[in-house]
């Protein structure tokens, strides 16, 4: 697996970033070789990002030095890390949706003929020789907001390939594809790297690691933990070094007792915010006691799934039933008080208010009703002794419960919503990515506090991208793609490649 | 769910013309038929959309500009008037009138300039901004002006050669003072500029996703500081239409809202500077139709009729807010925070 | 940062949330030295441009103290300016914390004054308990009305409140001066311009010395909104909207409603002031002044910080400026319009908070300090 020939392509010394009040990232040296492909393994927060940003001069570090091909370079911009040959694949796309791929690829470095005018047809001309030099198929002229995010994906890469990148850095590539897209992603890198490209290439997947590094650096809190190699490593070795304790990678949960259908879905119709049909045709049954886990690719109805069960967005057609009563298009409100808790995918945009305190969030749900007000006013007293109860009880980390929601961490943001959903009585929890960008620990308690709900007769439905997490919590597994569900099975008969084949769209 | 290129032929018309664009069919067929009924008040309430429409056009291309950069400009109105009052100013000391149209054109890329300080590198939030110029505007004109004077004379029609006497047509697009012509061309070079050259590509990024553009090396301060300031030209252009070419002196307060109706034909005109003329003319016509029914003894109490254009302007905005997937560029409105 | 929480503490300096005296003046210090710091760059500037025109600040500045606070009819002025101010200053307050920028609380201030006007003077034989506030109310429903406007619309369309409020203030204008030149015109012999008659004396709102008691209603009013946004649950629904409106909508409220509610009451308030101007300082509606007050409003709402008692100190700072603007014009030559740049100097200013901070070296603010409204083209 190795290729590279010991010639040092990149290189960072004592990198160091401060940010006021949070995690400093200290000292870090890193090294990558030519043609290999250095994995960078971290948890969520773990300062992976912000290492990259630096290379990428977004970013400008406090104090270190960076070297690029022999010469130390100091990057104000990520014009000049362009033009030193450092490309980025950002996990959050930076593409403008309204442009098409080849105005997105040459953008900031566009062929103009005269007086400014831009030549559209070389740009085309020359992303579909791209695409075809590299086997990344994309259709110049389509525009960005019509494709996938498989497709989107490949866009990026070739924004950097446009740019002549001979160093590619990848950041959580692999959080919007399917298993099998990410195998051929991994082929794709590896055809790059035989032609002379260094990759480094995030993650906090070990599997992933295992599978297409050379060599994998370790980051915890920001600081360089240390390089192993993947030939020799496992993954539980990678966990430990990654989180700096023993870690459990099974979830522990003991066997489910479900009873008997609390949610049905009949065969509902939902459409987006673009008014195309997102749900097409959706039916769907979780008992009580039983985790159901919905996998899919980012895209293909989730959302809008979610926001039809939740009230947040109307049936067009079919029915929703909860413990026997027809919900369909019922109210958030109305939901709410059916005994639906809702873990919503954007905790900071949707689940929380960020410039409430503590205390004034954990009533959100529930301001309106005694103990928390009378007669349309409200009582203060009730709203703080809630608010200090429930942050006892879910160990929420924050030194006042005045504090704004927005100071908090995101595990400790994660927890107040949780906190606040479980506090009204509930038949119905629906969690929607979860544990999306926590760290390890507070993914271990959001996973728990899942389970003891199941564990006492609640029916959850879990979507989610991560599969790990889709096959260590479920009961049952089901996939959603093209707004339907293609298949629902228990959770002894899954896995990832059969998972994997049904994300995909294809018959397992 | 990738976009076709083989869409139905209707469909991709009724995507380029829409609601807008049937509109103005609509007119052009209704104006040829009064033409042949009374060519005489034809030509003149067209005339009168004419005029009325310029500084709304010049108007909305400063809106839009703004906008396309993404910053929101509701300062419009105070450009316009500052620009109004500088330029009759210039005029009246110097005589001069084509250096009083540049100074008018600088005091709007001046306040342009300012805006984008509060906007971009303070930034405010940029309807407060906005407020800003205008109340600016307000005290600014009012306190320096000194009653009675006037200037020597306003700007002249020049008729263009054989063209102008084409019937509807001539009188109606060849006959006009320079600075009509010039806003008429400056739709076309900003269109071009827009949506044909780099610097349109580059512009337009920063107002839909700035990150994007600052990730592939493009200065999103930079962009935004000059466009802003090239946009406030356009309004203290309309400002110096008004008082050099449209009416021949100042008033305190005499833009009376344009600034803000530009708003609604930016809207209305999709953030495109031939839309935006598309929607001006509209406008224009509508309220040439409104002074027309005055004179032809439509018994209206004039406070209706100056309402008129608020009116229209409201029902507009609301209107496309319901039937139109009118979109304005995603990142408007929210300052660009670089990190790190 | 992080602590075992079972020691949780209320936020420091305070004692279970309560704060003592000490605590109590230094917040307050703390949260008016941006505006305090505003202000006097504001007058700084503004006495650059005097100079500028070639005249004396000094002799200007001394001539404006005078005619605000110099005398009893300085005083009277002053708070009469101030009056209407707190109304509108509320209105907009109010409206930014739902999240909406009220800019026409001068077309609902236009419209409460002359339907106040109406009622007052139309209808004869009530007594003062009837008649007066029965003007009142009519001015608050017809700026309730006007606010309502649009607000439907907002949440029907989503046409953004600022042009349409712009648009509906250009239509007062022209409604009530079609109003008063028209069916409610004073016809008496000795009127030729276009206004209301006198109102009737039972309608009246009296003053006591220098104070209007309108004035003292909007002190009342501003502890009213004080407690409907902080301690009802209308309130925490307004401010929930207004704060984030994607986790209202997911919390189960009905965002559309409270918008319109919002706007509502805005209007309410705004209306009331233009009532009071009619009923308690001026005695009739007459078209062509007051024409600033919707966005002297704006700048008292901000220079409050949106708090609705901040609202009356800084009503009172804009009226003296108003009031003062007389006597500075005729004693020391100085076009009354200098109070309107300053006026604009004091938005932009405590707007631009970064200028303030960076000169009196404070941090960044709380978010829920600060005062954005980018809800321009966003659903």
């Amino acid at each position: 697996m190795v290729q590279s020939n010991g010639k040092i392509v990149l290189e960072a010394r004592g990198i160091t970033k401060r940010f006021p009040g949070v995690l400093a990232c200290g000292d870090i040296d890193l090294v990558l070789y030519e043609g290999e492909i250095l994995a960078l393994l971290g948890e969520n927060g773990a300062g992976k990002s912000t290492l990259m940003n630096i290379l990428y001069g977004l970013y400008r570090p406090d104090e270190g030095e960076i070297w690029i091909k022999g010469e130390k370079v100091q990057l104000q911009s990520p014009r000049d890390a362009i033009d030193r040959g450092v490309g980025m694949v950002h996990q959050h796309f930076q593409l403008v949706e309204v442009m098409t791929v080849a105005e997105n690829v040459v953008l900031g470095s566009e062929i103009v003929r005269a007086v400014d005018r831009l030549d559209l047809r070389a740009a085309n001309k020359i992303v579909r020789d791209l695409s075809q030099q590299y086997g990344l198929q994309v259709d110049p002229e389509s525009v960005i907001e019509d494709l996938p995010v498989g497709t989107r994906q490949r866009v990026e890469i070739i924004k950097a390939l446009y740019r002549n990148a001979e160093i590619l850095i990848l950041d959580e590539p692999t959080a919007v594809l399917t298993p099998q897209e990410a195998n051929e992603l991994f082929q794709i890198m590896r055809e790059l790297t035989e032609r002379g490209v260094s990759i480094i290439f995030i993650t906090h997947k070990l599997k992933e690691v295992l599978d297409v590094a050379d060599r994998v650096g370790v980051l915890r809190r920001c600081q360089m933990v240390g390089i192993a190699l993947p030939a020799e490593a496992t993954e539980q070795s990678l966990a430990e070094m990654m989180v700096g304790r023993e870690v459990v990678l099974q979830v522990e949960k003991s066997e489910a007792q479900p009873g008997k259908p609390v949610l049905k879905i009949n065969d509902i119709r939902v459409c987006d915010v673009r008014e195309h049909e997102a749900v097409q045709g959706l039916s769907l049954e979780i008992r009580e006691g039983e985790i159901l886990g919905v996998a899919g690719v980012q895209g293909n109805g989730q959302r809008e799934f979610v926001e039809a069960l939740t009230g947040l967005r109307p049936v067009e057609s079919g029915s929703i039933q909860l413990d026997g009563q027809d919900i369909t298009n019922f109210t958030a409100r109305q939901v709410i008080e059916m005994g639906v808790a809702h873990i919503p995918e954007d905790r900071e945009k949707h689940g929380l208010v960020m410039a409430y305190t503590i205390a004034n969030n954990m009533v959100l749900n529930s301001y309106y009703e005694q103990p928390f007000s009378r007669h349309g006013v409200l009582n203060q007293e009730a709203i703080r002794e809630n608010g200090k109860k429930l942050v006892k009880e879910y160990d929420v980390r924050t030194h006042s419960i005045d504090a704004r929601a927005g100071s908090l961490s995101g595990g400790n943001k994660q927890k107040v919503i949780v906190a606040r959903e479980f506090s009204r009585p509930i038949k119905l929890l629906v969690a929607n990515q979860p544990t999306r960008g926590l760290d390890v620990g507070s993914i271990e308690f959001i996973h728990k506090q899942i389970i003891r709900q199941r564990d006492s007769g609640i029916a959850v439905l879990l979507v989610s991208a991560e599969l790990d997490e889709i096959l260590s919590l479920s009961d049952r597994v089901a996939v959603i793609f093209n707004g339907r569900i293609a298949s629902t099975m228990p959770i002894a008969e899954a896995s990832r490649e059969k998972l994997g084949l049904l994300m995909a769209g294809a018959e397992a | 769910m990738e976009a076709t290129a083989s869409e139905p032929v209707t469909k991709r018309i009724w995507g380029r013309v829409g609601y807008g664009g049937t509109l103005l069919i609509i007119a052009i067929i209704a104006i040829l038929v009064f033409y042949f009924i009374d060519s005489l008040q034809t030509e003149a309430v067209l005339a009168s959309a004419i005029r009325q429409s310029t500084p709304l056009i010049l108007g909305a291309l400063c809106g839009l500009l703004g906008e396309r950069t993404g910053v929101i400009n509701i300062g419009i109105e105070g450009q316009m008037l500052s620009g109004a009052f500088v330029g009759f100013l210039v005029s009246v000391y110097t005589g001069n009138l084509v250096l009083a149209i540049f100074a008018g054109v600088l005091t709007g890329m001046l306040l342009g300039t300012f805006l984008a300080l509060m906007s971009v590198t303070l930034k405010m939030d940029q309807i407060i901004g906005g407020t800003v110029i205008n109340i600016l505007a307000i005290g600014l004109t009012g306190f320096f002006y000194v009653g009675g004077l006037s200037t020597e004379g306003k700007l002249r029609a020049i008729p263009i050669p054989f063209l102008s006497d084409l019937p509807i047509v001539g009188k109606t697009f060849f006959n006009w003072p320079p600075l009509t012509y010039l806003a008429i061309i400056l739709v076309f070079v900003m269109h071009y500029v827009l949506f044909y050259t780099r610097w349109g590509l580059r512009t337009r990024s920063v107002g839909e996703h700035p990150r994007a553009a600052d990730t592939v090396g493009i200065n999103v301060f930079a962009m935004r500081y000059i466009n802003v300031t090239l946009a406030g030209g356009f309004a203290g252009l309309a400002g110096a239409f008004l008082t050099l070419e449209a009416v021949g002196s100042f008033e305190r307060g005499m833009t009376n809202g344009r600034g803000f109706v530009a708003l609604a034909v930016m809207i209305f005109g999709r953030w495109t500077p031939l839309g935006a003329w598309g929607a001006a003319l509209l406008f224009g016509l509508a309220l040439a139709l409104t002074t027309q029914f005055q004179f032809m003894g439509i018994n209206i109490p004039h406070q209706f009729t100056g309402m008129f254009p608020y009116v229209l302007t409201i029902v507009v905005v609301a209107l496309t807010g319901l039937f139109g997937h009118f979109r304005p560029p995603a990142a408007v409105g929210q300052p660009y925070e670089t990190e790190g | 940062m992080t602590t075992d929480s079972s020691s949780l503490e209320p936020e420091k300096g305070t004692r279970n949330g309560r704060v003592g005296i000490g605590g109590w003046l230094k917040r307050t210090w703390l949260s008016i030295r941006i505006p305090v710091v505003a202000v006097l760059l504001s007058l700084l500037i503004g006495a650059i441009v005097l100079i500028i025109a070639g005249a004396n600040p000094i002799e200007a500045y001394l001539a404006l103290l005078k005619g605000a606070f110099g005398s009893q009819v300085a005083l009277r002025r002053t708070l009469e300016k101030a009056t209407p101010l707190v109304f509108t200053g509320l209105a907009v307050a109010f409206a930014f914390k739902g999240g909406l920028f009220n800019i026409g609380a001068q077309g609902q201030l236009l419209l409460g004054a002359i339907v106040a006007a109406a009622i007052g003077f139309g209808i004869s034989g009530l007594p003062f308990i009837i008649h007066m506030p029965l003007a009142l109310a009519g001015g608050a429903l017809a700026g309730a009305m006007y606010g309502a406007i649009p607000g439907l619309l907002k949440a029907w369309t989503g046409a953004h409140e600022v042009i349409t409020t712009i648009m509906l203030n250009f239509i007062a204008i022209n409604i009530t001066d079609y109003l008063a030149d028209g069916i409610w015109k004073d016809t008496s012999a000795s009127n030729i311009i276009s206004r209301t008659p006198k109102i009737l004396p039972s309608a009246e709102i009296p003053s006591i010395a220098f104070v209007p008691i309108g004035f003292l209603v909007g002190i009342v009013m501003a502890f009213v909104t004080w407690y409907v946004l902080y301690k009802t649950t209308l309130g925490y629904e307004i401010r929930t909207v207004g704060l984030s409106s994607h986790a209202a909508k997911y919390a189960g409220i009905r965002v559309a409603a409270t918008i319109v509610l919002t706007m509502t009451l805005s209007g309410v308030l705004a209306g009331m002031g233009g009532a009071i101007e009619t009923l308690g300082i001026v005695g009739r509606f007459q078209p062509g002044f007051n024409l600033n007050l919707g966005f002297d409003g704006i700048t008292v709402a901000l220079l409050a910080r949106t708090n609705p008692f901040g609202v009356i100190p800084a009503a009172i700072l804009l009226g003296a400026l108003r009031a003062g603007a007389g006597r500075m014009q005729l004693y020391a030559g100085v076009p009354s319009e200098i109070t309107d740049i300053i006026a604009a100097l004091m938005l932009f200013f405590v707007s631009a908070d970064m200028i303030v901070r960076w000169i009196i070296r404070a941090r960044e603010p709380a978010e829920e300090e600060k005062v954005t409204l980018s809800t321009w083209g966003q659903s």
